[in-house]
């Protein structure tokens, strides 16, 4: 019954989006009144009836209704209560589902919160957002339904990958999806302008918060994916520019440079092409990626739902919706009129720096990503890992960091190279510490090294722009950037120091015995099992020790039974100078009392996730900032309420 | 004007990316990799006999001038067991065959040869996969046809089948 | 509940503690001399594994990974360099075996893209600003 309602659900959503379509039309091209007074009202109904329908399915997975088939196969009677949940959207019917919410919800949040675009560009673009909409309802409801029935029922359901059965699965696949989809917003505000011909200041200033939400959900996807990947996976890594990852990371820069392009489009109307292309460019990005991670082109370890068919069909809404829009692009850029000028020593110019920089980097991402595909269609087999992708972006992004600490210290519109001269300060500081690791630390690659000192030089030119400013007085929107910048300047520093400092030990130890990584002492003390809701384990106990202080580690090995699968935890003891990463695994048979341990002490690596949730937390503060200025100056501006 | 040619490269990168995703949905990854081994001589190895009643293997068995098949299976490989009956056929039509064992036991080895039949006339045992590099094998099942100065003439990845058994015995054939 | 899982516990245990059969032993035995393990873990880091979705050697905990790992260690400690090893490797599986796409033939627009990327958007922006937009 529940099942039957959310499809019903989503039927009528559909059909309301092909409404929205209509009134969209109707608005922008100014035909008919009635016709269009409906965008508003359809759009919000469609939301809600999406978030009916996704509520129906998570109710049918915590129920463990296990005559719908897709609960069938991804849960199981005794799992535990959060991963029932969870499992919602950790299959592809339902991770789809959840992609077509936000993208309904997207259109009733436009509908209710967008307030300034001007009206014909405001309809055109909700037109955009209900056809994009369209294409996946139909992909839903005819090739991915979720509410599809099982008859006979079977008694306990399939399970969920244990690999998935955890906490990650409830963050990660959400905040990712919120920001993919979110910016369909940015896209379809992209193509209204393009239509309208309108892509000026105002129209980046109702644009830019909108970019902003999803890319801070972005930052906190990427972030929770890369972590729960780091414990999860049991080999101590945090990014293999593994296809998946790159999937994830293409929209995320695309973003990045779309939000630094927006910012310069709405305060000094310049950009104005390039703002609309990475407007184009980031979405297209996410739907690459949803179709790389489900269509199994690409192999690779993070891999989900593999499914040809299905992914020929999101090949083809790729073609239709990318093709469609970049054409529009081509046609109808020439009509956008040019923004204001600059000189080539100026704020604008270093954001276009950044903007080339950053589609650079997604380029070699995206063709290093592909090329494998590329060269078996000549007839070559290679393989492009970390060390192309490394060799090539690193230096970039050093690059990127010279801008960061360049363009906020510059004027818009000109300015000369006078205003740089505080930067010595930070380049001292860079290049005293440079070579002051490299003496100390011989042996330690040179881009570990570099990266530290940048990382403190980037830390030390984010703070500019507070300088000389009352703290108290300061926009909200300024302290976002400075905090996303020194953010960034963490990251970098963990990164750095993992990368560098990493000590690694491998060692068979027998109850008793024990090794040394990093400074840190571990014995093995007992080994026993262990049993957990749908799992038995075998857990070993570490006593680790160094200066004095004593910790208990306890990684072990899991045999799950729905499915059957074994599965490594890993444990982690963090301590505010590094991690210490130790998993266990069975030792060869001729020494059955001999243990396979496997430990590594990753000094400052946490910097890394907690550098990304500070990147995340600077745009929050921008995107409250925004809304401050917003109602603050123009409380009563509502394009809604306009005849 | 610049801009004019410049507009379309985002399209062409799409048509780029859409060309490769056909490629690949139309000819579905081969998840194998090949020996770059073939057309190269037998790489030296000597290794002991993989269970009772067998003798062990080394190149020399294979340069005596009579071209021979070479499979590399395991007991705990399932593919293995249903290539059997094909392995018979083959060496029925006149193929000799030796054979290495993967990170195999004596007594699985045993079991397994009881169950599926013994094609080999000599078996060697692999116990921690390091031939298995040497020759460029990726797993199990595999067939290397190797000619009679022992040279690896081809590699046949993956089990035997009924449509694999004709075009295989005209390779061994024509290497006589 | 829990006798049953107790009983279950008794016949997965062995699978779990037996699930590694013998494996070379510098498959998971570090280099006695940290410069060579090093190298070593540099090398493994590069290397792809045969069987697993992607992995390298160095984090796969598959056989054929180990024993790979096992090759490697054994050849730097024999004294080879990085160049004849991945040389030995790509002998027998490839070019498809290392990570880092060779320079020439297929790999050899990966290498150059940057640089012609990078070129090319600066002479695309530079001849704007030279327009006269000042």
């Amino acid at each position: 019954m529940i099942a039957e309602l959310g499809l019903a659900a989503l039927w009528l959503a559909a059909s309301l989006a092909l409404l929205q379509m209509l009134a969209g039309w109707a608005g922008w091209r100014q035909a008919s009144e009635p016709l269009a007074a409906l965008l508003r009202p359809v759009a919000i109904a469609q939301g809600l009836l999406c978030l009916l329908s996704f509520g129906a399915l998570i109710w049918l997975f915590y129920i463990t209704d296990l005559s719908v088939l897709l609960v069938a196969a991804n849960s199981h009677v005794d799992k535990p209560m959060i991963f029932k949940i969870a499992a919602t959207w950790g299959n592809h019917e339902g991770s789809m589902l959840l992609w077509v919410t936000v993208l309904a919800l997207s259109s009733a949040a436009i509908a209710l919160f967008e307030r300034r675009l001007d009206k014909p560009t405001l309809s055109a673009a909700m037109m955009a957002q209900a056809a994009l909409s369209l294409g996946f309802f139909a992909f839903l409801l005819f090739a991915s339904n979720p509410f599809a029935r099982l008859d006979p029922a079977p008694q306990t359901g399939a399970g969920l990958n244990p690999l998935l059965q955890d906490i990650g699965l409830a963050f990660h696949p959400p905040t990712l999806y919120f920001g993919y989809v979110g910016l369909s917003v940015a896209f379809s505000f992209a193509v209204g302008a393009l239509l309208t011909s309108n892509a000026g200041a105002s129209f980046a200033r109702a644009m830019r918060p909108w970019v902003l939400l999803a890319w801070i959900f972005l930052t906190v996807g990427i972030t929770a994916g890369s972590y729960w990947a780091y414990y999860e996976l049991g080999w101590g890594g945090w990014w293999f520019w593994d296809p998946v990852e790159n999937a994830s990371l293409m929209p995320w820069l695309a973003a990045t440079a779309l939000l630094h392009s927006v910012s310069v489009l709405a305060s000094r109307d310049a950009l104005r092409a390039w703002t609309i292309m990475l407007a184009l460019v980031a979405f297209a990005m996410s739907m690459l990626g949803t179709f790389l991670v489900r269509s199994g082109i690409l192999t690779s370890v993070h891999a989900f739902a593999v499914d040809p068919e299905r992914g020929s069909f999101i090949l083809a809404l790729m073609l239709l919706y990318i093709g469609g829009a970049l054409t529009l692009f081509a046609l109808k850029i020439g009509q956008v009129r040019e923004g204001k000028l600059f000189r080539l020593i100026s704020r604008e110019s270093a954001i276009v720096g950044n903007n080339i920089l950053l589609s650079v980097i997604l380029a070699i991402v995206l063709l290093g990503t592909l090329w494998p595909l590329a060269a078996e269609a000549m007839g070559d087999r290679i393989s492009v890992g970390p060390p192309y992708f490394n060799k090539t972006t690193i230096p970039l992004v050093f690059l990127l960091f010279l801008l960061l600490a360049v363009g906020p210290l510059l004027k818009w519109r000109g300015d000369d190279a006078r205003s740089l001269r505080k930067l010595a300060i930070p380049g001292a500081v860079v290049i005293a510490m440079a070579v002051g690791v490299w003496a100390t630390n011989p042996g330690v690659s040179l881009w570990a090294i570099l990266g530290l000192a940048l990382a403190a030089g980037i830390a030390l030119a984010s703070l500019f722009p507070l300088l000389g400013r009352n703290l108290l007085r300061t926009p909200l929107t300024i302290w976002g950037m400075v905090i996303a910048h020194l953010g960034l300047a963490i990251t970098v520093a963990g990164m750095s120091a993992e990368s560098g400092w990493t000590s690694e030990k491998l060692a068979a130890l027998a109850i008793g015995e024990s090794a040394e990584v990093g400074g840190w002492t571990v014995q093995l003390t007992d080994v026993t099992p262990v049993v957990g809701e749908n799992w038995i384990a075998i857990e070993g106990r570490m006593s680790a020790t160094s200066k004095g202080q004593a910790f208990v580690l306890t990684p072990q090995m899991r045999q799950f039974f729905n499915p059957t699968q074994q599965t490594t935890e890993a444990a982690l003891l963090t301590r505010w100078d590094g991690q210490l990463y130790a998993v266990l695994a069975p030792a060869t048979s001729d020494k059955r009392e001999k243990w396979q341990v496997r430990l590594w002490w990753k000094p400052l690596v946490t910097l890394i996730w907690f550098g990304g949730l500070v990147i995340a937390f600077g745009g929050f503060l921008a995107f409250l900032g925004r809304l401050r200025i917003r109602f603050r100056r123009k409380p009563e501006e509502n394009v809604w309420k306009q005849a | 004007m610049k801009r004019n040619w410049l507009v379309w490269m985002p399209l062409l990168a799409l048509a780029f990316v859409a060309g490769l995703a056909i490629f690949r949905l139309a000819n579905p990854n081969t998840d194998y990799v090949s020996s770059e081994m073939v057309g190269k001589p037998l790489p030296e190895f000597t290794l002991p006999a993989a269970t009772d009643g067998v003798e062990g293997l080394t190149t020399a068995n294979f340069r005596d001038g009579k071209p021979r098949m070479l499979n590399i299976f395991a007991s705990w490989c399932l593919p293995c067991q249903a290539e059997a009956p094909y392995l018979d056929q083959l060496k029925a039509a006149g193929v000799e065959f030796h054979a290495i064992a993967i990170r195999d036991k004596p007594e699985d080895v045993a079991k397994f040869l009881a169950q599926n039949g013994n094609p080999f006339v000599r078996i060697g045992a692999d116990q921690d996969m390091l031939v298995q590099l040497q020759l460029g094998s990726s797993g199990v099942p595999e067939t290397y046809i190797i000619d009679g100065k022992g040279r690896i003439a081809y590699q046949h990845i993956g089990d035997i089948r009924e449509e694999h058994v004709g075009p295989l015995l005209k390779i061994y054939r024509s290497l006589k | 509940m829990k006798w049953f899982a107790v009983l279950l516990l008794s016949f997965a245990l062995p699978t779990l503690v037996a699930a590694q059969e013998t494996v070379p032993p510098l498959a998971n035995q570090q280099l006695a001399d940290p410069g060579q393990e090093a190298r070593a873990t540099k090398l493994m880091s590069v290397i792809r594994c045969i069987q697993c979705q992607g992995q390298s050697i160095h984090d796969s905990d598959a056989p054929i990974a180990a024993a790979m790992r096992h090759e490697v260690r054994a050849r730097v400690q024999s004294g080879e360099n990085d160049a004849q090893i991945n040389a030995w490797l790509k002998s027998r599986y490839g070019e498809w075996i290392s990570f880092e796409p060779p320079s020439h033939g297929a790999g050899l627009v990966l290498w150059l893209l940057p640089v012609l990327l990078l070129g090319a958007a600066l002479l695309v922006a530079s001849s704007r600003f030279r327009k006269g937009k000042s």
